[in-house]
């Protein structure tokens, strides 16, 4: 069992955990991530780390409340517990692993689409910590779901954008790097964290830009420690496993066509049991959408 | 009843049609009437050959007259001293090859149903509250498990029963391993059985703790020394499943056999209780012929699917035990021998369609003796179906070896390590089970975990 020493709302449907977990909280680097259980009889979930704390022993987790697990995550309050925290998992990003004098002089933007923004913060503050300067842009739908910009400005030069233009710039992410590309801003590594439809879009952009891009993906999991294939991808026209090869790859040779097509596999079992969840004791089927 | 001497007791069983639609126990066991009888038939032999065939030296003999005697308790306590997990080996242990192989019995007539009365004796011992005996004194020293899967267990086990401070690292939110996620509740009841079997273990004082991921939550590096372990077994098994590399394999609807059974078995998917969800095809192709491949097409035709097993060679090859070929055909699984999957087709909106096979012929035996598949030229052929479970066997994860200095691992990703004790490469650390061997059986496994624990006992004496 695993304490949850604060819980808040970021947003509509966006929470923020505090979690006892030392060992992982000991171990974890950016880019790395975690399967979850809210109770006993739970599926299992890949969370990305928004930040940890070495010294408490915690890590901070920011969840989306789309299926039936992460509503019941986010329904969680301080004092409450969470079943099953197991990691860290996957690799850390690669930027952990380069020398800092190389990394001083790239010019680094980070791209953070949604809920993708929480697994950016703890590589742009880890970059700060190494006194490594970069950029990030933030893309929401509206005003009301930007999240975490506080935290982010203190550690890198950002730019918020809105869909509707509700906040920030006008338009999509990739409308904001190609501005700022426009504006005269060259950069020589970008990381894309975000809906695959996004990575995949700014992938095709870094392209054009030729700037090499990092993407994490985030596929269906199982057990998280590539015991089950459940989250292989191609890239560069070799399987890999996303929870133990990655999750970060080249995001130019990620086939992001078969990626988003393999999440549609539960998509018809996760929604029956989302309305399951959501309707409760007045569920009684007979709907059409569920058996 | 006169017992016939010649022949076994018979084993009650769910009838195939039954079972076939539920995930309840296939083998029923023997009742009080029927172990005893069938305990008669022990000529309890001066020098038991049944004993030799055993990986962990179960005194046979002993135990089946203890249990002639009705006496149950005693019957349990001498299985314990030698294993960890006698419900479990019971089901699980090819004995044909093992135990019952070597029976005396078995030369004119049938041997004793030996793993039957193990678990029957073990089934009855759980009933009656009765547990395994712990140490009487502590020897202050720590020792690492990682890996709660049989070998972990029975290592664990007897280092706990020797005096030593035993905690197990498991990966999982549920300890057991293979035991948990791979075999399916038809086979091996998960709440009834393997759960308390791992109370019994912590009974001896075995600390268990989840969520715990050697080579990135902690490193086996860091047990030694931050935390104070004197030893470490390694017990991770062989955990990364293999595919075929062939075209189609990304269509949705081709699964690992490790994820659609850790699914229905570890997340209890198969129920509709469950929030884990599961496909559930309508006709499945399941390529392979080991016991992972039956256990995956067993459960996918409860799942309510028609199920094809398609293998490579013959029906005289298939590595899968006799007894789950013979209650896979009961249950109606269609055996497609010696043809080979050779491309995944897909629809328009990438699930699996059907999965085009090329029939194989046996090729002159190779130096390991087995007659190699050979493709037959232009015999391709349709098998219209929703979903494929690719059983190819496994490989041993290099997150522990690529994580520990100085581990030294051969060309299969295997962990190099002395057979007599699981010594490795690294002082004071120990492996056992399918982590060196690769894919094998659980008792094989529990026979290295044994080793290992003798070796780390001598070890640390000897320290």
């Amino acid at each position: 069992m695993f304490k949850i020493l604060e819980a808040n709302e970021l947003a509509a449907n966006i929470h923020q955990l505090i979690v006892e977990a030392p060992r992982v909280a000991g171990t974890c680097l950016p880019g790395q991530f975690l399967i979850v259980r809210a109770e006993e009889d739970g599926e299992r979930i890949p969370l990305t780390i928004c930040d940890y704390d070495r010294e408490k022993g915690t890590v901070e987790l920011v969840v989306q409340a789309l299926g039936a697990e992460s509503r019941k995550i986010c329904r969680k309050k301080a004092g409450d517990t969470l079943a099953d925290v197991v990691g860290p998992l996957g690799n850390a990003s690669d930027l952990c692993s380069e020398d800092i004098e190389e990394l001083k002089k790239k010019k680094i933007v980070f791209i953070a689409g949604g809920v993708g923004t929480a697994p950016v913060y703890p590589q742009a503050k880890w970059l700060k910590e190494q006194g490594v300067d970069c950029d990030v842009i933030i893309g929401a739908k509206n005003k009301d779901l930007v999240i975490l910009e506080d935290r982010f400005k203190s550690v890198c030069n950002l730019y918020v954008t809105t869909d509707d233009g509700s906040y920030g710039r006008s338009g999509m992410v990739t409308k904001c790097l190609q501005d700022l590309y426009d504006e005269g801003k060259r950069y020589d590594h970008c990381v894309a964290i975000g809906p695959m439809i996004m990575m995949k879009f700014v992938c095709k952009l870094t392209k054009e830009l030729e700037i090499p891009t990092v993407v994490s993906m985030n596929t269906i999991m199982v057990d998280g420690t590539g015991m089950c294939g459940a989250c292989r991808l191609t890239v560069d026209g070799q399987v890999k496993f996303a929870c133990v090869d990655g999750p970060e790859f080249d995001g130019h040779k990620v086939d992001f066509d078969q990626a988003m097509m393999r999440m549609k596999l539960y998509a018809t079992e996760e929604g029956r049991l989302a309305l399951k969840e959501q309707e409760g004791d007045t569920h009684h089927g007979g709907c059409g959408n569920c058996d | 009843m006169a017992v016939d001497v010649w022949k076994r007791i018979p084993v009650r069983e769910q009838d195939p049609k039954v079972r076939a639609t539920n995930f309840e126990e296939v083998c029923l066991g023997y009742n009080k009437e029927e172990a005893e009888d069938e305990a008669t038939r022990c000529l309890n032999c001066p020098n038991p050959q049944c004993v030799k065939g055993c990986p962990v030296s179960i005194n046979i003999p002993k135990f089946i007259m203890e249990l002639k005697e009705g006496n149950v308790e005693k019957a349990y306590q001498t299985i314990s001293e030698s294993s960890a997990l006698p419900a479990v080996c019971g089901r699980v242990c090819p004995q044909e090859s093992q135990c019952e192989g070597k029976c005396v019995r078995g030369i004119k007539g049938e041997a004793v149903s030996i793993g039957k009365l193990e678990r029957y004796v073990a089934d009855t011992a759980r009933e009656m509250g009765i547990k395994p005996q712990g140490a009487t004194e502590k020897k202050n020293k720590k020792v690492a498990v990682i890996g709660s899967g049989p070998a972990g267990l029975t290592c664990a086990g007897d280092l706990a029963r020797i005096g030593y401070d035993v905690t197990i690292f498991e990966a999982l939110h549920e300890a057991g391993g293979v035991l948990v996620y791979g075999i399916p509740e038809f086979r091996l009841p998960k709440d009834a059985v393997v759960k308390k079997e791992i109370e019994n273990v912590k009974s001896l004082g075995v600390k268990i703790e989840k969520d715990v991921v050697i080579g990135k939550s902690v490193t086996i590096d860091s047990l030694m020394k931050d935390e104070g372990f004197e030893a470490v077994f390694i017990g991770s098994g062989a955990g990364l499943p293999r595919f075929m590399n062939i075209p189609g394999e990304q269509a949705l609807g081709v699964f690992s056999a490790n994820e659609f059974l850790t699914r229905s078995n570890l997340m209890k998917a198969f129920s509709s209780e469950s929030t884990t969800p599961i496909m559930h095809p309508k006709k499945c192709v399941v390529v392979g012929g080991g016991n992972v491949a039956m256990d995956a097409a067993r459960t996918a035709l409860r799942l309510g699917s028609e199920v094809h097993i398609v293998y490579r060679r013959g029906e005289e090859e298939l590595p899968a035990r006799k007894e789950e070929v013979e209650h896979a055909k009961q249950e109606g699984i269609i055996f497609d021998l010696l043809c080979n999957p050779v491309e995944i087709l897909e629809d328009e909106n990438g699930w699996v369609k059907g999965c085009k096979c090329i029939r194989m012929e046996l090729g002159e035996p190779d130096e390991s003796g087995r007659r190699s598949p050979v493709e037959v030229a232009g015999s391709e052929f349709e098998i219209e179906c929703d979903a494929v479970i690719m059983s190819l066997g496994t490989s041993p994860n290099p997150l522990i070896s690529s994580t520990t200095d100085g581990l030294e691992i051969n060309r299969r990703k295997c962990i190099v390590a002395e057979e007599s004790n699981g010594q490795t490469s690294k002082e004071g650390v120990f492996a056992g089970g399918d982590a060196v061997t690769g894919a094998a059986t659980v008792i094989l496994a529990m026979g290295a975990g044994k080793a290992a624990a003798k070796g780390i006992d001598e070890y640390l004496s000897s320290k």
